[in-house]
Order: structure tokens, then sequence, then C-alpha cells
């Protein structure tokens, strides 16, 4: 048995009128990789930053290599070595990649900053990383999975004994998520303790040892990952037994398209973001667009809602040839878009859930006309009941609610619109399993159900195949393969990436 | 192709901004220079040092306050009440010229320190905050004389017109010297210290900044509290040139600062500024007060009206910066991507 490094006791933690963690036990030991799993709210955040002394702990105690500790602030827990990397990347995006790691510990010459050797450091460490780019530049620069790997590269340069990855996954494609196990591996064979943190069953799998499973603040159990099926983790999770979930698992018939098409685009194309795209989305179809990050499935969309103008092709919709120049027109032609980073542009967290579904209505008809606060509750009741959407009423805010509650509330702004055709830009990001169910099943239901076009775009493959009537690959911002459904399939969808098949 | 790459790289650069406010003051100078032949003086340059040594002081400080994304309102009326406090001390009784400028630098600390406190404890709006502090400071200085009074201590005095010679091409007063001082420690602290990267890491995300373990409190206290400071000091550089106190000194002297920092390419949103910059900002406002005075018929508050026209120009030119640089980053995080 390895040695342990972490010991969390009866930890307890209260907010005002909830009870976040409720003597919860953690344990971690040297070179490990421990995954915590929950649904949303269950605790995992809480847990996390109780022990980087973001919050004050209510009760219980932390013990490192059986040392009492008891970090007050992020600073002092760094101190102990415990160094966090959060979802959203949490560094300064106007200093250079060099001050980003070294900022609160910068080398000094004479009592001043030696940027000399500051910058030659960051090149050093970057290298052990296997990441090769100017860090003199600001962090602007690089992408959200470079930038990732920079915090990666603070945490572990701050001498931790213990890295938190919460989330980091989240925004990063296949390759880059690679890219990023290989690292945390290499970490893990240093000994390091390893606390990583994900809504993605499969990369627990490939990358933890043990999981820790809270639920509603309590804790469920510690597991061996390799003794423990997919279906039991997900019922400890969401606290139902194994049949249930069975169930759950169970894939909605998907839905047949019908032989109308609704919005043929062809050899759309702009420069620069889209090369000659060919895409018939038909009523009642669920199309998904599969794809690497960056690969145009995001670009695809937006020129579908006029968010940019096709500078070649043309799109028709029911057999009329249209010009999509701005989102307006594009609602008006009942189509609805929700876009991939909720908290950018999505929601609005300072209003009720009623005044955010009924946005894209208002937008719609007009700033000018009112309706009806009666209307209003009308409307927003019925989405909440129809996509389950938990709140304790109309008027909570947004910005209480959790990822997925906040996720089916855009998704309710547009429906509200009456859309035929709907395009979800990952949904499902960073939301907890069951919800992410929840979700595919709806898309499918809405277009079974109201003949409703919806264009899926997921990072995640088995969600992709599992909803999906037809999947259109893309690579290198061209469409590089059409795939109907038998063909579905991730092994399919593989090839047509590595570039093995030709249309 | 290589134009255009050439053009991304230079607006791409941190400098870009402050680059445009050094030609832009060269060009002005130089415009200058061709139509009053008493422009081509070194002295006329020196001047703008002189004359603007209290605003380069100010601006510096306000620059800081800039940097975490705050902003400080109460400058101008603390530079108006430092003078009044120095002219009421040095006039009506015996408190040597040296403890009396110590009290007034003094008071400027006391005065940030409990501004900035206010604003970071209670998570308050700087902007409503430092409003109230300029009503006070403002209201003080009627209160201790609603009449100008002069000053007239002999040492004071000798000190206010000293000349130092610059290479025997003209001459610069002690509060030009002062404002470049303090602007060289300013630029080092910032660029060179642990305090000063805090101060820009803050601007940049402050949520970070804390997470990353920096001690964004105490950090942005100081931030306030030197910006006090600097306003007392420029109030003490201002009492040289004016020799008064009075109620309406440096009216609008702070919208004049933030101006000048944002023509040097400060963003107002924080984490973005370049303290050369914010001096050739404090200069180009100069210059174009100097032109006026050499052409003679125009009136000074042309000056206003050109630079609320660059201000504007400005503002919108930072916007497009920041625009084609996010746009330059998704390309370059496509060509990153392994």
């Amino acid at each position: 048995m390895e040695q342990v490094l972490l010991e969390m006791r009866q930890i307890d933690k209260l907010f005002p009128g909830v009870r976040a963690l409720s003597k919860v036990d953690f344990t971690l030991r040297a070179g490990e990789i421990h995954s915590l799993m929950g649904e949303n709210g269950a605790g995992k955040s809480t847990l996390v930053k109780v022990l980087t002394g973001v919050y004050p702990r209510d009760g219980g105690t932390i013990r490192l290599n059986g040392h009492e500790i008891a970090p007050r602030t992020p600073k002092e827990a760094q101190e102990y070595g415990i160094s966090t990397v959060y979802q959203e990347v949490n560094l300064c995006a106007n200093l250079s990649v060099a001050e980003n790691i070294y900022i609160g510990r910068e080398p000094k010459k004479h009592g001043f900053i030696d940027w000399k050797t500051m910058n030659e450091r960051a090149v050093t460490l970057l290298k052990r990383l296997h990441i090769t780019i100017d860090v003199t530049k600001t962090l602007d620069h690089y992408s959200v999975a470079i930038q990732q790997m920079i915090a990666i590269a603070r945490a572990v340069d701050v001498s931790a004994r213990i890295l938190i990855l919460d989330e980091p996954t989240s925004s990063l494609d296949e390759q880059e998520t690679q890219r990023l196990f290989a690292i945390v591996r290499e970490l893990k064979a240093q000994g390091m303790g390893i606390i990583f943190i994900s809504h993605f069953l499969e990369q627990v799998y490939a990358l933890c040892d043990r999981v820790t499973v809270l639920r509603n603040g309590e804790l469920i159990g510690s597991y061996e990952v390799a003794h423990l099926s997919r279906l039991e983790l997900i019922a400890k999770m969401i606290g139902k037994n194994l049949s249930a979930v069975q169930e759950m698992d169970q894939t909605e018939e998907k839905s047949q398209p019908s032989a109308d098409v609704f919005l043929a685009a062809k050899d759309i194309g702009c420069t620069g973001s889209l090369v000659d795209v060919d895409l018939a989305i038909h009523k009642s179809e669920v199309v998904g667009l599969a794809g690497l990050l960056g690969s145009g499935r995001t670009e695809t969309a937006e020129l579908l809602f006029g968010i940019h103008s096709i500078t070649k092709g043309e799109i028709d919709i029911n057999g009329k040839k249209l010009n999509i120049s701005d989102p307006m027109t594009a609602m008006r032609k009942k189509i609805a878009f929700c876009p991939e980073d909720r908290k950018v542009s999505g929601i609005i967290g300072d209003l009720s859930v009623r005044d955010n579904i009924i946005l894209a209505m208002q937008a719609k008809d007009g700033m000018l006309k009112h309706i009806p606060y009666a209307r209003q509750a009308e409307i927003a009741d019925e989405f909440i009941r129809l996509l389950q959407i938990k709140v304790s009423d109309r008027e909570q805010l947004v910005k209480n609610l959790s990822g997925g509650n906040q996720q089916k509330v855009i998704i309710a702004r547009w429906l509200a619109t009456q859309p035929e055709l709907l395009i979800l830009d990952e949904p499902t990001r960073g939301i907890d399993v069951g919800t992410k169910s929840e979700i595919q099943k709806m898309a499918v239901q809405l277009a079974k159900q109201r003949g409703m076009a919806v264009v899926f775009i997921s990072s995640e493959m088995d969600e992709m195949t599992r909803t999906c009537t037809k999947l259109v690959v893309m690579k290198d911002r061209r469409k590089v393969a059409e795939l109907m459904d038998d063909e579905v399939n991730s092994e399919n969808v593989m090839k047509a990436i590595a570039g093995g098949e030709k249309e | 192709m290589k134009m255009k790459k050439m053009m991304n790289a230079a607006v791409a650069s941190r400098y870009f901004a402050f680059f445009i406010t050094v030609f832009l003051f060269l060009v002005l100078y130089g415009v200058g220079m061709m139509n009053f032949r008493g422009f081509t003086r070194p002295q006329v340059f020196f001047n703008l040092f002189i004359d603007n040594a209290t605003l380069i002081i100010v601006t510096v400080g306000i620059t800081f306050t800039l940097l975490i994304g705050g902003i400080d309102l109460s400058v101008g009326a603390v530079v108006a009440l430092a003078c009044m406090i120095l002219a009421y001390l040095l006039e009506y009784t015996a408190v040597p010229v040296a403890a009396a400028v110590l009290l007034v630098l003094a008071f400027g600390i006391a005065f940030g320190a409990l501004q900035g406190y206010i604003i970071t404890k209670f998570d308050m709006q700087p902007f409503i905050i430092t409003l109230a502090g300029m009503f006070f400071c403002r209201g003080m200085t009627a209160v201790i004389s609603r009449d100008t009074i002069s000053i007239t201590n002999p040492f004071y005095v000798s000190i206010a017109s000293a000349r130092i010679s610059v290479f025997g091409l003209g001459f610069v007063s002690i509060g030009a010297v002062m404002a470049l001082l303090v602007l060289l420690i300013a630029a080092i602290v910032l660029g060179f210290t642990r305090f000063g990267r805090t101060i820009y890491a803050i601007g940049g995300s402050e949520s970070s900044a804390a997470l990353m373990g920096l001690p964004v409190f105490r950090t942005k206290v100081l931030v306030y509290t030197i910006n006090g400071f600097c306003a007392a000091l420029g109030g003490v550089a201002y009492s040289w040139i004016m020799l008064s106190g009075y109620t309406l000194h440096a009216l609008g002297m702070e919208m004049d600062a933030i101006a000048s920092s944002v023509i040097g390419g400060t963003l107002l949103t924080g984490g973005v500024a370049f303290l050369p910059g914010t001096l050739f900002g404090v200069l180009i406002q100069g210059v174009i007060l100097t032109f006026i005075t050499f052409q003679g018929t125009l009136s000074a508050w042309w000056t206003k009206i050109v630079i609320g026209a660059l201000l504007c120009v400005f503002i919108v030119m930072q916007a497009i910066i920041t625009e084609r640089k996010s746009k330059l980053s998704s390309k370059s995080s496509l060509e990153n991507r392994l």
C-alpha cells in the first residue's frame, strides 16, 4: 500500500440554509490519481475549496503527511504543497506566459524581478511538459488547451505534493486531453497525489486509480476504479439502484427523419473559417456535427444562424433560396441556436428564470411588443415542466442554478421561439451524467414529437452516436464524411477524421 | 501579405498604443516647429515638464488605480486641498516649510488609504467612493478659506522659483524633476517588483490573482494609498506654480489625468498600462496648449476640444486592437494545436 498523503476526516461545511458537506472522509495516497465523482451540487467543488482554504470548514480535520493542517487561503494551501487547476483557467490573460507561471514567486536580482531568468526557467519548465512556445507573449495569444497546461505547469512548479485538477478537460478536444493525461501520468510517476474531478466517465476510467463518490454533500464511498463497473458508478452517483440506471442508459429510439428537407446548404463557405460544406437537414432529423475542436463544427452552425455571413454557396430553407445575413433573419426563419459557452454567450445570471426564458421570444417579437406577465409566467412554467428544470420557482435567479439547469434554461429560451431547426452546440459540456442523458433524450423527443430538425454538436462521441441518425464529420474546416444510419458509430468517425476514408 | 503580417505583429505588440502616442506627440511637435520659430527653442520642450509637473505626478497615481480596474475622482480636489493647507499653514501659522509639506503628504497617504480600505473592504464601486472623496476635499478647501490665500513665505517661494539648468540648453523647475523622478520610480515599481506585477495581475483578473495566492486586499489598498500620496505630492508641485491656495484650483484635473493615461495606452478595464506612454499622454496635452499659446488668437479651451477628439479616437483604436488581438489569438491557437 502506498503511503497516505492526505487524510480528510469528518469534514463539515455549512452554507446558509444548506449543508454542503456532512461528515465527509477523503484519503489520498502518494502516486495515486484519485477521482472525485458526483452530480452537480454533490459537494465536489466544496470539498476541494475547503481543502485549498477558499472556504473555512465548519468541522473535521485535515492531515497532510500525518500533520494536521488548516489552510485559510489558497496561498497557505500552496505553501503546504496543495495546488489547484480550476475548470476555468484562472490565470491572467494580460500577463506573459512566464509571469503567469512565476507571479508571486518571481526570481529576483538585487531586489528586482529578474525577467531573463524567469523567462529561461519558464522555457525549461514547459519543455518538461513538451510545450515549446514563446513565453514572453501574453497568455491571451494561446488556446485554452495551452493555457490549461500552463496552469498545470504553474501548479506543479509550486513544488506541489498534491495537484487538484477541477474539470481540466472540459474545454479540450481528444488529442489535447490525451496530451494532458500523459502529463498527469508523468506527475503521478513522480509520486504526486492527484485529485481529478471530471464529468467524463471514460476519462475517469482511463486515468484514475481510485474514485470517491459524493452525493448531496455526503460520502457514498471510495472504490478501486478497476473493480467498479460504469453502471455501478453511475448508480452510486445518482443514488438509484442498478436496474434503474440500466433503464436510463437504454437509448431513446432514434428519430426517423421525414423526407422533407428543411434546410439545404450548398457548398457554403466563409473565407478563413469554412470551406465548401454541403449539408441537408430534414424535418424530424437529428444531425450531428462531429470533429475535433476547431474543425469547423461551430463555424458551420454560426453560418447557418447568420452570425457570420457566407461568402460562397447558398442556403435554401423549405426549398427557397435565402440570405441569412444576421441572427434576426435566422430567428424569423425559425432557426434557434444554443451557443457553446453558456456563461459567456447565453445565460444572464442576474435575471430570473422566467426572464431568461422569454428573452429570445421578446427579441424576435421586437422590443416594443409587451408580453403580459401572465403569459410570460405561463410560458416559463410550461418549459420548466417540459424540460424538468429544477428551480425553486420561476423567479429564481439563474446564476443560482446548477450548470445543467442553466443549460436547460437556455434551451427553453430557444424552444419558446417555436423553432423548426434547433442548433445545440455542446449542450452537455460540464454537466452531470443524469442531466446529460436527459438533454440527449430531449433532443430526440423534440425531433420525434414536434418534427423539429436538430443539429447536435458535441465532443463526446457516444453522445452523438446515441442521438443522431446522420453524422457530418468535419476536419480542418471541411466536411470529410457523411455517415448515415448504420454507419453512425465512433469507429467510422475516427476513420474519417484520421483521413483513411474519402467520400 | 508581408506588409499585412508586419501590421498584425505591430498591432499585437504590447507597445502598439505607446508607439502611436509617441508618434502623435512627435507629429504635433513637428507641426509646431514648422509653424512657429519659437517652438524650436529647447526651453519650449522643458516648459512642457515645468507646466505639467502636477499633471504628470497625478496621472502616474491615477494610472495605478486604473491598472487594477479602479478609478479615483478625488485627485483634483486633493490637489486643491493640499495647496490650501500649505497656503494656510505657511501664511497663518509658524509651521516650518518642511513640516507643512510632510503634513500634506501624510494627509494624502491617509486619505488614499482610507478610500482604498473602504473600497476594498466593502467591495464598493471606486467611482462612488472617490466621488464622495472629491466632494469632501473640495468642500474642506472652502472651509479653510473661501478666498485665495497667496503664499509669500520667502523660503517656499525660492523653492518654487528655483531653476535647474539642463546642459546649458535651458532649465527646469524642482517640480519637473520631482515629476520625472516619480515617473521613474513608479515605472520601476510596476515593471520590476512583485508588488507592481501583482497590480497587473489584479487588473487582468482579480479572482485569478486571489486564487494564485497573491495578496489582493493589501495590494488594492496600497494602490489607492499610492494614488493619494501622488495627488498630495502633485498638490505640492501645483502650489509651486500657483503660489496660492484657492477653492477652484485644479478643477477637473482628475479628468485630465484619466484622459492622459488613456491616451498613453491605459485600458479602463484594467491590467494594461505603460508609464512612458502615460508621460506622453500628458505631454500631448501640453503641446496642444503650447501650440494654442503660440497661435495667440485661439481660446485655451481648444485644448479640451482636441483632447476630447483624441480621446474618442484612442478609445475606438483600443477597441479595434482588442478585437484584432482576439482574432489573432484564435488563429494562433489553431496553429498551436499540437
